[in-house]
């Protein structure tokens, strides 16, 4: 399963691509190209419209802003190097109609509704709505295609898709408006975790019940097993740790110090905790140490919760990786 | 109506906002980056607004609005420079211009078409801003009925201008117009990610081909190389006629047109999904068809200028309605917009639905600022034309390295990846050869530009409508045959009905003699053969994969059928039939140089750089080629290659941008800009 390193990677593409006029500019390009002659290469598109995006625009300037000069770092594609990863969250919303038909938090008498989802991708980072709404026994058929997840919301706007879900940053900006207009109502948030590894209610959204609460007031839905455990592990790898900024493996120990303490400075900014809420939700944003941890957190996805999802999604997409 | 209550109040604030002596300095410092970027071909809004990103965090809003916009906005305007004098289509918006602007160059008339085609633009950005400023207030509810049917309409339509461009043998625009679509399905299939005749072995191939180098190999190489066989200046003749003031009362004299095609390009841009690539097609097809003798379309008629361009200024207005309310970026450059407007200030413009609730002031200044734009550089533009014009009369020998550089620089920042030249060396001989052979390039390009839209929203489509019609026969017929969508169909067959009957008058490339058999049928079978193993490449895609192969099976196999009964027709037909155009005998008698000779210098640029670099291999080429193929003196030469590379280090490093490495880079470690 390489789709939660390629979205990454996408976000370094990203970051590149939308600031490259400063140093990061070094690592364009690095989409589609191999990491290190490994196995499976996944080529992953990235969108202008996507969470992705709006995460590179948040940081692009306040780096710039703290790097100082203009380092040109050559490399090779090898093992990078992680200076900063970001947190995010995600929610699921549905229009107005289908919403009132939830007993509360209980979502059984949404299984006879026939869903279409703007998706991605069933191998991309939509793998987490995808199985999450299966586990509550909705019929959810994913409509290929879209080049990211703003296409994804006007898929629902337009009312042809009729459940859909966004990052927390891309919720706080396009759908907000629509909930407010009363043409959208969330469902459930996917959560965050606290510091002993449990699911608890997202602080950027502490209104919202998390999946865990929806799944456990539903029939049917189980918060433990097999098909749990796969689903925190992809959410784990998927959204806690969702964005990270990259350095190439050449790059020297000065050039990671370098970055390191740049992206602290951003962090130590007096206003940054308030300009980031807004943008980006209240989610950690990690350097140094605590960004390693976070790496292997989201690479180091247990097997079985991969073989489970090769297993699902070959059944029921008739995907198969290898 | 409360409609004018809401908007007049904001209008007369973003007039306070924008009627400000320092917001229209930086409008104009803007313009003038933006022109300085978008001269050149392939280089366009993303690479000068990747320039500003930088500076607009914490900027105040209005100011960085204005150079933000003064850039973006010139860009349709000026790559116009490119299409009329060099027959290179600047950026995706003026494709079409390139039909008829060029040939007009070639008559000595480049100052005449750039001054119509500037004063168009002019008036293509004002009538869009006013259509905007009203529109603006409706468009939320009028997008959202743009569904999934109706895009996939709405690409058809643009692909029914194929009919147009299709060159005295219809078919041929045909095949041509399903190679380019089966180009465009190379790479990773967007339904479930399935290869289309690429591997993971080369990643270049899987993320498909990018159209700033399809464009540039179509069309800027075969004329670059054409002219370059020529040996002699771009224009004919060597008394520039024509000057700018009849282009602008050319305008004038056609302004009905320039109205209709103004509004073709907002309505076209408002929706979103498509982007613009399309607007000048359509819009050109349209000048086509709305003009009574179309013998002169294709060698110069200026009604083909008029259309698109001013169209395509129009379409920058509109493509505003996704970017602003909906917070869709239409282009890439759109995509930086947004995500530097959410630098500016304090970072509270939110694009998105949000945006007319909260600031239509700023919405308003957006809009007048790019009519603004559109003013100040249409000015500068046309009253450089004149001057820029006189490039028609110098030597191609000198001007052609400067433009091989320059478009390989320009393919490269595409992907920043040596295979980007190679992608650009390989279509450019396609492109050369349909030249050649009088394969309809246009159609080509409409195929290639239409065929990830057509795809994606055919499988869409099918996919909701299945759904919709398992909750009913009526809600599934409502999806599809909506009213939007019965209008459009009944566009398009009425377009393709009256193209066809048409096709046959229009020379969209000039008239080419037919000469012998054999070459034009070789040619066909290349291009039989690529069909058949694309077919089979696509019919191998397994089940669970299906979206991802009817598509280019279907394209491919419609295409074969084409091929097959060209292949007939050949056989049957004698020589000197129009099916055996042949550009070789046309042009026999002015071509100073082989076609393989000159194609060579190109390819030892590529070959030596993917040895050494791009700087070094560049300054072996303009070196040896000024000496060599353009005959002047050593000092002439190293003076000409000094001032190339020089050029060629600033705009990297103002961009900052890296070039592409060799095999040596890979051993040795070299200071930029060697690396």
């Amino acid at each position: 399963m390489n789709a939660i390193k390629s979205t990454r990677r996408v976000a370094m593409g990203l970051l590149a691509a939308a600031s490259a006029s400063f140093a990061t500019q070094s690592i364009a390009g690095s989409h589609g190209i191999d990491l290190a002659g490994k196995t499976v290469e996944w080529v992953i598109p990235f969108s202008e419209t996507g969470g992705s995006a709006k995460w590179a625009n948040f940081y692009a300037p306040l780096l710039s802003e703290a790097l100082p000069g203009d380092p040109r770092v050559r490399y090779e594609y090898g093992d990078w190097n992680v200076v900063l990863a970001s947190g995010t969250g995600g929610v699921a919303y549905l229009p107005p109609d289908l919403a009132g038909k939830m007993n509360g938090m209980d979502a059984s008498a949404l299984r006879d509704t026939d869903f279409i989802y703007g998706s991605q991708g069933a191998t991309r980072l939509d793998l987490v709505p995808l199985l999450a709404w299966e586990m509550l026994g909705l019929n959810v058929e994913p409509v290929f295609g879209i080049k990211g997840r703003g296409d994804g919301r006007l898929m629902f706007e337009r009312g042809e898709a009729n459940i859909d879900y966004q990052t927390s940053s891309s919720f706080l900006k396009g759908v907000t408006p629509l909930v407010e207009d009363g043409t959208a109502v969330p469902m459930m948030s996917w959560g965050a975790l606290d510091a002993d590894g449990n699911i608890v209610r997202d602080p950027t959204f502490p209104d919202m019940p998390t999946f865990k609460e929806v799944c456990e007031a539903t029939d049917g839905c189980e918060t433990s097993g097999e098909q749990w455990d796969a689903w925190k592990a992809f959410f784990i790898a998927g959204f806690p740790a969702q964005k990270m900024v990259f350095l190439p493996a050449g790059a020297s120990n000065d050039a990671i110090v370098t970055y390191t303490a740049a992206f602290e400075a951003v962090k130590a900014r007096a206003d940054f905790a308030e300009i980031s809420a807004g943008r980006l939700g209240k989610y950690p944003q990690m350097t140094g140490d605590e960004a390693k941890g976070a790496l292997d957190s989201a690479t180091q996805v247990p097997d079985s919760a991969k073989n489970f999802v090769v297993g699902w999604l070959k059944d029921r997409y008739g995907v198969s990786l290898n | 109506m409360d409609l004018f209550s809401v908007a007049l109040p904001a209008l007369s604030d973003a007039a306070n906002l924008i009627l400000q002596p320092i917001v229209l300095g930086y409008l104009v410092l803007g313009v003038v980056m933006g022109l300085c970027i978008g001269v050149f071909p392939g280089l366009g809004g993303i690479a000068g607004l990747s320039l500003l990103l930088p500076f607009m965090f914490g900027m105040d809003p209005v100011l960085g609005l204005a150079l933000m916009i003064g850039m973006v906005a010139v860009v349709p305007t000026s790559d116009t420079f490119a299409s009329v004098l060099m027959g290179i289509p600047g950026s995706s918006a003026s494709q079409a211009t390139v039909l008829d602007g060029f040939p007009l160059a070639k008559k000595g008339e480049a100052a005449r078409a750039l001054s119509a085609a500037f004063a168009s633009s002019l008036f293509g950005g004002l009538v869009g801003a006013a259509f905007l400023t009203v529109f603006i207030l409706v468009a939320r509810p009028i997008v959202l009925e743009f569904r999934t049917p109706e895009l996939l309409m709405i690409t058809i339509f643009g692909l029914s201008m194929v009919g147009i461009l299709a060159g005295r043998v219809p078919l041929k625009g045909i095949v041509a117009a399903g190679l380019g679509m089966m180009v465009g399905t190379i790479g990773e299939g967007d339904s479930a990610g399935e290869l289309r005749m690429a591997t993971y072995d080369m990643p270049y191939l899987v993320d498909g081909l990018k159209l700033v180098i399809v464009g540039l190999g179509i069309f800027a190489i075969p004329e670059i190389v054409a002219l370059l066989r020529q040996d002699r200046a771009i224009s004919e003749t060597s008394v520039l006629g024509g000057g700018w003031m009849a282009g602008v009362r050319d305008w004038f004299a056609n302004i009905w047109l320039s109205v209709r095609c103004s509004i073709i390009g907002v309505v076209v841009g408002v929706i979103p999904g498509l982007g613009g690539s399309v607007v000048d097609w359509i819009a050109y097809g349209h000048a086509v068809q709305t003009t009574k003798d179309k013998t002169k379309f294709g060698s110069g008629e200026i009604r083909g200028v008029i259309g698109p361009e001013s169209s395509n200024n129009a379409k920058e207005g509109g493509g505003l309605v996704p970017t602003l309310l909906f917070g869709i970026p239409g282009s890439g450059s759109m995509a930086i917009f947004i995500g530097a407007i959410a630098l500016l200030g304090s970072g509270n413009i939110e694009v998105g639905p949000s945006m007319l609730k909260n600031n239509l002031d700023i919405t308003y200044s957006i809009v007048w600022l790019l009519a603004l734009a559109n003013v100040v550089g249409t000015v500068i533009c046309i009253a450089a034309s004149g001057g820029i014009a006189r490039l028609t009369t110098i030597p191609f020998g000198l001007l052609a390295p400067f433009l091989f550089m320059i478009i390989s620089f320009a393919a490269f920042q595409s992907g920043q990846d040596i295979m980007d030249l190679v992608a650009l060396f390989a279509i450019g001989l396609l492109g050369i050869l349909m030249r050649r052979f009088d394969w309809s390039r246009p159609a080509f390009l409409i195929g290639f530009v239409l065929s990830n839209p057509a795809e994606t929203y055919a499988n869409q489509a099918v996919q909701i409508a299945r759904s919709r019609f398992r909750k009913g026969f009526e809600d599934g017929i409502d999806y599809i045959f909506s009213p939007i969508v019965i209008v459009l169909v009944i566009i398009t067959v009425v377009s393709v009905v009256v193209g066809l009957r048409q096709a046959k008058t229009i020379m969209a490339e000039g008239e080419v003699n037919s000469g012998s058999k054999r070459a034009p049928l070789i040619f066909l079978l290349a291009v039989l053969a690529y069909l058949v193993i694309a077919y089979t490449n696509a019919a191998m895609i397994p089940d669970y994969a299906a979206a991802d192969r009817v598509f280019p099976a279907f394209v491919a196999g419609v295409s074969i059928l084409g091929c097959l009964v060209l292949v007939i027709q050949m056989m049957m037909k004698p020589e000197t039939d129009a099916m055996f155009a042949d550009r070789e005998t046309t042009d026999r008698s002015e071509n100073a140089h082989g076609l393989w000779p000159t194609l060579a210098w190109f390819a030892g640029l590529l070959i030596l750089t993917s040895l050494v670099g791009f700087i070094l291999a560049l300054a072996i080429f303009l070196v040896a080629f000024i000496r060599f193929r353009a005959g002047k003196s050593w000092f002439y030469a190293a003076l000409y290659a000094a001032l190339g590379i020089a050029f060629m280090c600033g705009m990297a490093g103002l961009l900052n941008r890296d070039f592409p490495p060799g095999l040596l880079q890979s051993f040795v470690d070299l200071p930029w800009p060697l690396t």
